[in-house]
């Protein structure tokens, strides 16, 4: 063999080599995971429930959700279990008093600001923490338009009621809402529609503190921003404050019944590139689209016809072009 | 590389906003550079490939100063390119229509390969020729031998014996060792007479090809059509018998093929109209009426013929493995086998494995129609993220990205003839004319304009497209042809949708 050719298995793939292996402690149980896991990662081997809003495997963590904090001896400050890495001799508790009131404040926070009732999970989540959310007051009325929110311009909150995000749910185009009285700021759409997947950054937070929130440039409507529907914040969002029209007003009406949907994958009637669609079938329509997070070729992701494109299927009556 | 500044050209780090027809130029200069640079990778070339010398001296003709004022890309651009893509780790070239909707396409596509194997970024991980499928199983038709010339697998009708004597054994009949006709064929046979009746399956070429009128004409000119489909296309209208079918990706089961040549499941996922039949079940039953039972198969059933008709191919994917790893890239010969990443490993060998990859000799030519004074701008067509082909699927979903069809313009040309976003323009080419709204778009160059097929109901934009096509792949020309452009009024356009 000439030297100038490189053998069959040096063909430029990646490095799989193994990683060292780091050894550690959580709730007293020694354990031995690769180095770069990270402490919500060495928690699953475990099968140690870590609850998380912001987080998702398909997204870079960015530590906004304060739920997966972790204490970790010797450490001043709780750290966020979902992208602290593990480090060798490491001892962490996950559910330390310390540990459970920083998350039951997180989440009476968010319950009382909030609307949460179409966040998977949450009841059951408030109820193990004892969260009592009421304490704070009853919910302040609506802002008129969180999206002319001033920096530094606060009128000075009336302590008699607890301030929420509330606001009327935008629906501005037939694909899909942005009901922003369920967003609890994680960040996944503005991640998913940025640099993690689609590179189009529609959306960003906009304004500071409790003003806080996810907009278009200027707030303008979506179909006047960059968006291209492809409704991968959708997939991402953790409380149903972003959902495709079809959802909304099948719940609008009362016949929402994911019991009743039949789910089952299948591939994308469009473009070569293969997309596994999760279709869910209710009363024989296909209410919704989806894609499998942890499927190779999409990591969850669709495009606009993947994810509302098929309609065709369902009205075969009228003549076609 | 794109005459149009497109949305993937935004995000590029250089954009080669080359004239339309020009990528062998293109091409054949960065070859050329990358040889006078001494940054071609002569021991793969000397170890894997044939024609080299044949190659080089094809190029040479072909400087950057040369390339220039034919691409409309400046030199020193050129230079960049072909260093960053001599000199990358992995690169690999990926195209679509852009590149085979050409008389040339083939050359087109033969000058890519050049520049693959000149650099060695083939047959590794993260290199290599990537053409990007445009429909979910464009692939899996070709697969499936729905090509005139290959069987299942891509084994030829005329040169593999062998082959024919497998298929003839299992389906218990004589496979004549001659190719068929492609569509572009068909279609002239058509007009000759020599083909009477078509049998159609879910394309709707009255809208989808170059040259509309003269498709129509064809079509209409049968004895007898037959049309395969989910909905009454045009097409369909246009037939003696429709035979209304299940949509295959959510209705029945089977298999498609990606662009990464991996076979994956579509399964039924809810229950057709009443009256729609599952396509086995329809080609079975045809089979029956000629006299021939097929005890109408499942989808797995066929699926496992194909794997012994074609071994070396699909010959280990199985249902139950297509399952279990979430689809298979072929080759896949045996069901140890854990499916094929990237072709041509072979290359790497030394000595090669095989027949040795050869360079071929492409020249550069201009596209079959030129602008002229009469017809001044070249009109080159494609499609839009949010719509598919002639918009039978697409035309389906409201989308706020759905503006219908437009004729975009560049600013320059618009301010010269007078034209406002949105004025009614009529454009015209030595086949047909077609009103359509302007829209000015930064994207394009000078005497460029761009349309879709996407709204053929609304604007026929393949009345105006040529039909001229490559003589290797019997692609049309759809990318270029001469048009004028001229302001039209809004009742002119209300009058022809009449």
């Amino acid at each position: 063999m000439t030297s100038a050719i490189a053998p069959l298995v040096q063909l430029g793939r990646p490095d799989r080599t193994p990683k060292k292996m780091v050894s550690l402690t959580i709730d007293g149980h020694g354990l031995e995971v690769p180095e770069g896991t990270t402490i919500l990662g060495a928690c699953a081997s475990l099968d140690i429930e870590i609850p998380t809003l912001c987080y998702l495997e398909t997204l870079r963590p960015v530590n906004v959700c304060r739920l997966c904090v972790v204490e970790v001896e010797g450490a001043r400050v709780l750290a966020p279990a979902c992208s602290r890495l593990v480090e060798p001799d490491m001892t962490v508790h996950t559910a330390s008093p310390r540990v459970r009131h920083s998350r039951k404040l997180v989440l009476e926070l968010l319950a009382s600001s909030v609307d949460l009732s179409t966040t998977a999970g949450m009841t059951e989540l408030l109820e193990s923490y004892d969260c009592r959310p009421e304490r704070y007051g009853p919910p302040a009325p609506p802002a008129a338009n969180r999206d002319a929110a001033i920096p530094g311009h606060h009128a000075a909150p009336d302590p008699a009621f607890a301030a929420t995000v509330a606001q009327p749910v935008k629906i501005d185009n037939e694909l899909y809402v942005r009901d922003y009285t369920k967003c609890v700021l994680c960040y996944k759409c503005v991640e998913a529609c940025g640099p993690d997947h689609q590179n189009t950054f529609a959306i960003a937070v906009a304004g500071r503190g409790f003003d806080a929130r996810i907009s278009t440039e200027l707030a303008v409507p979506l179909p006047d921003s960059a968006c291209v529907y492809c409704g991968n914040c959708i997939a991402v969002c953790p409380t149903g404050a972003l959902m495709a029209k079809d959802e909304h007003d099948l719940r609008a009406a009362g016949s929402w019944d994911p019991s009743s949907q039949q789910v089952t994958d299948t591939i994308c009637p469009y473009c070569g590139v293969g997309c596994t669609l999760t279709l869910h079938v209710q009363d024989g329509d296909i209410v919704k689209a989806t894609s499998p997070l942890e499927n190779s070729i999409t990591l969850g992701n669709l495009c606009v016809k993947g994810r509302f494109g098929w309609r065709f299927v369902q009205n075969r009556s009228a003549p076609r072009a | 590389m794109d005459p149009r500044r497109t949305s993937s050209a935004q995000w590029a780090d250089v954009w080669l906003g080359l004239r339309v027809g020009s990528d062998i130029a293109l091409s054949n200069a960065m070859a050329r550079e990358i040889i006078h640079a001494g940054l071609a990778h002569e021991a793969f070339i000397g170890n894997s490939t044939t024609g080299f010398e044949e190659y080089k001296a094809s190029v040479e003709m072909y400087t950057l100063e040369y390339a220039e004022p034919i691409t409309g890309i400046p030199a020193d651009v050129i230079r960049e390119a072909a260093h960053a893509f001599a000199t990358a780790e992995r690169a690999m070239v990926c195209w679509t229509l852009g590149i085979t909707e050409h008389h040339n396409a083939v050359d087109n596509v033969l000058s890519l390969i050049n520049l693959c194997l000149l650099t060695g970024h083939v047959g590794r991980w993260g290199s290599g020729c990537n053409p990007l499928r445009g429909q979910n199983n464009v692939q899996g038709g070709g697969d499936m031998g729905a090509i005139p010339n290959k069987l299942a697998g891509f084994q030829d009708i005329e040169q593999d014996p062998a082959a024919r004597e497998r298929f003839e054994k299992v389906w218990n009949t004589k496979i004549q060792p001659t190719y068929g006709k492609n569509l572009t064929q068909m279609l002239h046979a058509m007009h000759q007479g020599e083909m009477t009746s078509l049998f159609v399956i879910g394309e709707n070429p009255a809208q989808s090809d170059a040259d509309a009128h003269h498709v129509v004409k064809a079509l209409t000119g049968l004895d007898h059509l037959v049309v395969q489909e989910i909905f009454l296309t045009k097409t369909a209208e246009l037939a003696h018998v429709v035979l209304p079918s299940t949509a295959s990706w959510c209705e029945s089961d089977g298999t498609v093929t990606n662009s990464e040549r991996r076979v994956q499941r579509c399964r039924k996922a809810m229950e057709p109209p009443e009256g729609a039949r599952d396509e086995l079940w329809i080609l079975s039953e045809l089979a029956r009426r000629m006299g021939y039972d097929w005890k109408t198969p499942t989808a797995e059933e066929v699926w496992d013929e194909v794997r012994v008709v074609a071994p070396d191919f699909a010959g280990g994917m199985s249902y139950k493995r297509l399952e279990e790893l979430g689809g298979i890239q072929w080759p896949c010969p045996d069901e140890s086998h854990p499916g094929t990443q990237f072709l041509h490993s072979r290359l790497w060998e030394t000595p090669v494995g095989g027949r040795p990859a050869p360079f071929s000799v492409v020249v550069n030519e201009p596209p079959t129609e030129e602008r002229t004074p009469e017809f001044p701008f070249l009109l080159t067509t494609g499609r839009r993220l949010e719509s598919y082909n002639t918009g039978v699927q697409s035309g389906g979903y409201d989308s706020p990205l759905h503006f219908g069809e437009a004729l975009d313009i560049s600013p320059e040309d618009a301010l010269r003839l007078g034209i406002a976003e949105g004025d009614i323009v009529r454009i015209t080419s030595r086949r047909g004319s077609v009103l359509a709204p302007a829209h000015i778009d930064r994207a394009l160059r000078e005497n460029l304009v761009f349309m879709t097929l996407h709204f053929p109901d609304e604007v026929k934009t393949n009345v105006l497209t040529i039909d001229v096509s490559d003589p290797k792949s019997g692609t049309a020309e759809f990318k270029a042809c001469a048009v004028r452009v001229e302001r039209a009024s809004v009742g002119a356009m209300n009058a022809e949708l009449v």
